[in-house]
């Protein structure tokens, strides 16, 4: 396919092994990606789960165990990393020492045998571009940890890769210029139009600026899908819980009625929307509800039932933990609005939980 | 305790050793060169004869010019044939690094005269060279191969500095993040171009410190050329010495041991302003 920037064909990496190592380490574990031509694409995981070794797989810093990588079509097993059409920025910015910002910059297009006058009026506008025109001069180690990592990008950038891999590049910041740095790099990544695969394992942050997230654990890619699809449907138990809060509930399949599915629990009975995958009646199943999903009602509502055993106020929400007949903890977000949250319910209180049906997400054990 | 005495306290030891043992004594040594004598009356008088006759002495400066070309042979040599060795020890060696390490450092812990005079039996006529020579039917009777010339001089010092100057670079070289040398190939540079543009600037210091480690000492050398350099070996360091234990012309001695001091100086001051100069852009590479 013409549109794939990136393309991971049954992607593994195991280090180790090689001459009687004791440990051997799966790093990646078949992984099959498509990222599309301008795509701002997202591996997403805890630490430990391979996106570093995915990223330095593509830039060819590692070489696959099995499997395939394949930019703009091209096979690349044969392609050194300093042939391969792709840019990194580090996690660490890995900027040269001993050069200036500017000497940095200059660094690719120098290697590439630009010619001065060129190279010189580049540097100043990819300088520009992030936004730190009067820095050429300098070393980095004059530069605070937000200018650095622009610097690191700008000596990627200059390169007009087909591919631009991030790896965790604002996990050094602080939280504030982690934000305002988010909003930049996304502006940017559109100015420029050049595909980024980025790596963090900051939930909000792939939520915020992905068009489409990988989600990894253990070496492998457990779902791919736009930032709604992987929070509003999570494939699995794991997505459901790294991505956001969510409350598991065991649960029975009741009956079907219309394009709904009931579901019984200890403690009562909540309506979902009929999954995709047919279910059987009787089968055990998993409710994984997200805690802002769940509204709080009077205990004579019906439905599933408990009592308040604890409210936290969080500022814009009040938390309430809720104890269901079967022991089960659930929690639930109200906003703090009006009448609502705030001092609505107390500790002991019976009240009945209701969730729309589109919200009842039933996972298959 | 306020700052200013806290400092006092850090310097004042250091600073009292480097006045005993080092200002002062280059005072008494300036004062010396300017004395008539060693010894009595003439050591009472002041005259600036030595300096007309070092400087009518061309014999003396030829000397000084040929430790000079000398000692800086040597410590390029030593650096370029450590280089290797440090660069190995740093990316190559894995697993194996510690033992290497112990091969490299070992024989430098046997003392330095038995190390030089090692040489003199390996150059000698029954040594390992000449007797090599021999089984091939390259030369006929035993004789010594190199033995007392210039080049033995230099052979034998720089074996025995090579482990002092592989040290450093091999620091140096530790320090060095691998993650520049992937960027640098992330940049598009091949692995050749990687170690001159990224490995070899950042390895400076240590370069440095190796090259200064081997040349200061070298050139005031007058061990090694008494053993293994023969007559055409002399350096330097050996006609000070004489000055001061044979011909006892201690005012010659400290003046010619000044204008080694000064010729040392002004070649550092020269080699440091050239690597400046030479690292402000190389556009070939
Ligand atoms: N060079 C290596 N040798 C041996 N094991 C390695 C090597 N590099 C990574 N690993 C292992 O491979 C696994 C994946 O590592 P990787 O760096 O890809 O994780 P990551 O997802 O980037 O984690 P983090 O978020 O902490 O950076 C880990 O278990 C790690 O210990
Ligand atoms: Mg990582």
């Amino acid at each position: 396919m013409s549109g794939l920037a990136v393309e991971l064909v049954g992607l593994t990496k195991t280090f180790g092994g090689a001459k009687g190592d004791e440990v051997n380490v799966a790093a990646v574990r078949g992984v099959d990606l498509g990222i599309q031509a301008g795509e701002f694409f997202t591996l997403l995981g805890p630490s430990g789960c391979g996106k570093t070794t995915t990223l330095r797989l593509i830039a060819g810093f590692e070489t696959p165990t099995a499997g395939e990588v394949l930019i703009e079509g091209r096979p690349m097993s044969q392609v050194p990393a300093h042939r391969r059409p792709v840019n990194m920025v580090f996690q660490n910015y890995a900027l040269f020492p001993h050069l200036t910002v500017a000497e940095n910059v200059a660094f690719g297009p120098r290697v590439r045998g630009m010619a001065r006058a060129e190279r010189d009026r580049r540097v100043q506008e990819a300088l520009e571009l992030v936004r730190l025109p009067d820095v050429g001069r300098r070393k980095p180690a004059q530069l605070s940890g937000g200018q650095q990592q622009r610097v690191a990008l700008a000596r990627a950038l200059i390169n007009e890769p087909a591919v631009l891999l991030l790896d965790e590049p604002l996990g050094a910041l602080d939280l504030k210029l982690r934000k305002r740095m988010q909003v930049e790099l996304k502006h940017l990544q559109q100015e420029v139009g050049i595909t980024f695969v980025y790596v963090t394992h900051d939930q909000e942050e792939a939520l915020a600026m992905s068009d489409r997230i990988a989600v990894m654990n253990d070496g492998m890619v457990l779902q791919v899908g736009t930032p709604v699809e992987v929070y509003e449907r999570p494939a699995t138990r794991f997505v459901a819980d790294f991505i956001g809060e969510t409350n598991f509930l065991p649960a029975q399949v009741a009956l079907r009625e219309g394009d709904g599915l009931w579901l019984t629990l200890e403690g009562g009975r909540l309506l979902a929307r009929q999954p995709a995958e047919a279910l059987q009646q009787g089968q055990a199943v998993t409710l994984a509800l997200r805690p802002e999903k769940i509204d709080l009602a009077p205990s004579n509502a019906g439905g599933l039932g408990g009592v308040v055993q604890e409210v936290v106020y969080i500022g814009t929400d009040t938390r309430f933990v809720v104890r269901l007949a079967s022991g089960a903890q659930v929690v639930a977000r109200l906003q703090n609005i009006g009448e609502r949250g705030l001092g609505e319910f107390g500790v002991g209180d019976a009240v009945t939980l209701l969730c729309a049906p589109a919200d009842v997400h039933v996972l298959n054990n | 305790m306020n700052t200013r005495g806290r400092l006092w306290v850090l310097i004042g030891p250091p600073a009292i050793v480097l006045l005993a043992f080092f200002v002062l004594p280059m005072i008494n040594m300036g004062s010396f060169s300017l004395r008539q004598g060693s010894f009595g009356a003439a050591r009472q008088l002041w005259t600036i004869e030595h300096y007309r006759a070092f400087a009518a002495n061309e014999a003396f400066q030829r000397l000084l010019l040929r430790s000079t070309w000398l000692a800086l042979a040597t410590s390029l040599l030593t650096v370029i044939l450590a280089y290797p060795v440090a660069y190995h020890l740093a990316f190559k060696a894995g697993g194996r690094r510690m033992t290497l390490m112990m091969l490299l450092l070992v024989p430098a812990w046997t003392s330095f005269l038995l190390r030089i005079l090692a040489w003199k039996l390996i150059l000698g006529s029954e040594g390992l060279f000449s007797v090599a020579l021999q089984a091939l039917g390259l030369m006929q009777e035993p004789r010594p191969i190199l033995l007392y010339t210039p080049t033995a001089v230099v052979v034998a010092l720089v074996y025995s500095w090579l482990p002092f100057v592989a040290l450093p670079i091999f620091a140096a070289l530790q320090r060095i993040d691998v993650r520049l040398l992937e960027a640098a190939a992330d940049l598009g540079c091949p692995p050749w171009r990687a170690f001159v543009r990224v490995t070899l600037p950042l390895s400076v210091p240590g370069v440095a410190a190796g090259f200064f480690f081997v040349f200061i000492p070298t050139l005031g050398e007058w061990v090694t050329p008494a053993l293994v350099g023969g007559a055409d070996g002399v350096m330097y360091g050996n006609i000070i010495q004489d000055q001061f234990a044979r011909a006892l012309n201690w005012p010659m001695g400290s003046l010619m041991s000044l204008v080694m001091l000064a010729a040392m100086l002004g070649l550092l001051g020269l080699l440091v302003g050239l690597a400046r100069l030479l690292r402000l852009d190389l556009e070939v590479v």
